[in-house]
């Protein structure tokens, strides 16, 4: 079976920087895999491809063994893809329904916005991920580092997503909501998501995930299964960057 | 007092500014010993507003997605001489000089937006120069003459003598549109009850719907009160105050209930979220310019309909009663947050003071103190406001 994503040889340069160099990269389903490396390891940028924020200079991409585009945030939504920002792309000023309906509104007659229905689904929606939630009508920005996870993490699920890229989702959490994030990565995995944690704290990915990849200088330099190998051996992989094979 | 306001969802911003405007129009109304509540002035100053209050909603539009126009006074200046033109000169009937004027507004728009949106110069700057050059096109269309006379009956649309709808229609016409704010108050309260959501407190509403009537039916009953010269035959409400309601009504609508509304609002939050979030913000952001530009045009329909004349300076300096009108409006500058209603109530309080100081005899010179000095008290403001709001 073709695995759910498959990044073949991509590259992405910056005015001569390389910052990925023919990676290769896979996710399948119901996989959760850990995405290491320091920062400007290449990481962000493979990902940034992926979710299309970023569009390919060489390589491909395929979803389900089939070759596919991805120019835009758009096409990766339209794939099943979605990504949880490290900053959560939210739009501070705009209320929760708005932000998980962004780029996607329902709308009723005459085509205008069907607000109560986007409502009640994002009530929904979002107190599945936090069901303490409960605050649908202050702009975003007026709530807690959590909250506001809970609305980015409603809106990349809600949509039928398929394959899941969190970048950092732990990096602004307490402990509890760090504890939290765990529990529900672990619940979308078994319903079958692929999930991309990005990383440059070890310890965050390697009790969560699978698989870890290892990225450095734009290349992808490892690729463990994480019940086989150690912490120590991962963190000399990101330091020193030891190729696989050598 | 707070708890109350935000069961109610009352806008407490919208309180203070119609505090403000009541304010400010007993203050006028005393120094000018009476003139300046009289039907016959509260007329002339509706129809004032509508110039302003008509451009002032699509710049809602505009600073809403973090841009800004200068070039609304200009761009009126240009669209009114060639719609004065085409009448005078060229002999077109006033309805198609009026569409072929909208439409250059409307290109014009389209032309800034695409330098902000498709070749990233700051709007700043863009309608910086759209000021200058709108503003010696308008020169240039007749060489600096006044340009009369228009088509007869183009100056119904100026709010003149015959520029009202008389007193049965404006009565008829307040009683819909009580009707309608009572059927939309209604159909929110069973909306948000179906969805599971609770409803706004039921003297909330009835406040909402109290002030609904008593506005609208005072406001009738003063436009009728005014009557046509040398007789008892009662004016209504004029036709640019119907024109200016109609279209602050469509960008509210465009505004609070369309996609393209709600992406001007993420593009004024957040940029990056709505690319992100797979919006076009070239898109909106041309939109945002577009109708700015036909709505420019429109305040030039007005206002040559209403001078009977195309001059070359006309709108001049209306750039920053129109931005001046949004911001006191409660329509931030740092982008994200904007009010059409509001900048309506900042469009008759900028119109207020403008007319009320004619009233008291202040000079030109004057009043542009005032109004410059008002520009920079609404902003500081709305920056102090955004302060407060960030600590908190």
């Amino acid at each position: 079976m073709s695995p759910r994503v498959e990044m073949r040889g991509v590259s992405k340069s910056f005015g001569g920087v390389h910052a990925v160099e023919r990676a290769d990269f896979r996710i399948e389903e119901g996989e959760v895999v850990g995405l290491l490396g320091h920062n400007g390891a290449g990481k962000s940028t493979l990902m940034a491809l992926l979710s299309g924020a970023l569009t390919l200079d060489a390589g491909e991409i395929l979803v389900d063994g089939q070759r596919v585009r991805i120019a835009s945030p758009r096409d990766a939504r339209d794939l099943g893809i979605e990504a949880l920002y490290q900053d959560l792309a939210l739009a501070d000023n705009l209320p929760a329904a708005a932000n998980l309906f962004l780029g996607r509104e329902l709308r009723g007659r005459l085509g205008l916005l069907d607000e109560g229905r986007m409502e009640r689904i994002a009530r929904e929606v979002v107190r599945r991920v936090n069901p303490r939630f409960d605050d649908f009508r202050s702009p975003v920005k007026r709530l807690s580092g959590g909250q506001r996870q809970s609305i980015a993490l409603g809106r990349a699920i809600h949509f039928d997503a398929r394959v899941l890229v969190l970048d950092e989702p732990t990096a602004a959490l307490g402990p509890e909501e760090t504890r939290q994030v765990g529990e529900w990565v672990a619940r979308l995995r078994d319903q079958g998501l692929g999930i991309v944690l990005v990383s440059h704290d070890l310890h965050d990915v390697f009790a969560l995930s699978d698989r870890v990849v290892v990225m450095k200088g734009g290349c992808v330099i490892a690729e463990r299964a994480t019940a086989e190998v150690s912490r120590d051996d991962l963190l000399e992989l990101i330091i020193a960057g030891a190729p696989d094979g050598s | 007092m707070n708890e109350r306001l935000r069961a109610a969802e009352l806008d407490p911003r919208l309180l203070g500014m119609t505090g403000a405007l009541v304010a400010v129009w007993i203050g006028l109304d005393l120094a000018s010993g009476g003139l300046f509540l009289a039907p016959r002035n509260l007329y002339n100053l509706a129809v004032q507003s509508s110039v302003v209050g008509v451009m002032a909603s699509g710049m809602v539009l505009v600073i809403t997605a973090r841009h800004i126009d200068l070039s609304v006074g200009s761009l009126l200046g240009f669209t009114g001489m060639g719609i004065a033109t085409l009448q005078a000169e060229s002999g077109w009937s006033w309805p198609l000089a009026s569409l072929a004027g909208l439409a250059v507004g409307a290109a014009a728009g389209a032309w800034q937006g695409w330098w902000v949106a498709h070749r990233g110069v700051p709007a700043f700057v863009v309608t910086l120069a759209g000021l200058l050059v709108f503003r010696g096109a308008a020169y240039l269309v007749a060489d600096g003459k006044t340009v009369t006379p228009l088509a007869p009956g183009f100056g119904v649309l100026g709010g003149g003598i015959q520029g009202s709808i008389g007193a049965a229609a404006s009565w008829a016409l307040g009683a819909a549109a009580i009707a309608a704010i009572a059927a939309g108050i209604a159909r929110g309260r069973r909306t948000r009850v179906r969805h599971g959501s609770p409803p706004r407190p039921a003297w909330a509403d009835a406040l909402r719907l109290g002030a609904a009537v008593a506005g609208i039916a005072g406001f009738v009953a003063v436009m009728n009160a005014h009557t046509q010269p040398r007789s008892d035959v009662a004016r209504g409400i004029p036709v640019p105050v119907l024109l200016w309601i109609g279209s602050a009504l469509a960008i509210a609508l465009l505004f609070r209930a369309t996609r393209f509304g709600r992406y001007v609002s993420a593009l004024g939050g957040n940029p990056d979220a709505a690319v992100r979030a797979g919006i076009d913000v070239r898109r909106v952001t041309v939109g945002a310019f577009v109708a700015m530009g036909l709505l420019a045009a429109l305040a030039a329909v007005i206002t040559t309909a209403r001078l009977g004349a195309g001059t070359n300076s006309m709108g001049t300096l209306a750039e920053l009663s129109v931005i001046a009108a949004a911001v006191i409006g409660g329509t931030s500058l740092a982008g994200g947050r904007g009010s059409v209603g509001g900048a309506a109530l900042g469009a008759v309080l900028m119109q207020s003071l403008e007319n009320g100081m004619v009233l008291l005899g202040a000079s030109s010179a004057i009043r542009q103190i005032a109004i410059g000095g008002l520009l920079l008290l609404a902003v500081w403001i709305d920056v102090a406001a955004r302060r407060r709001s960030a600590d908190a």
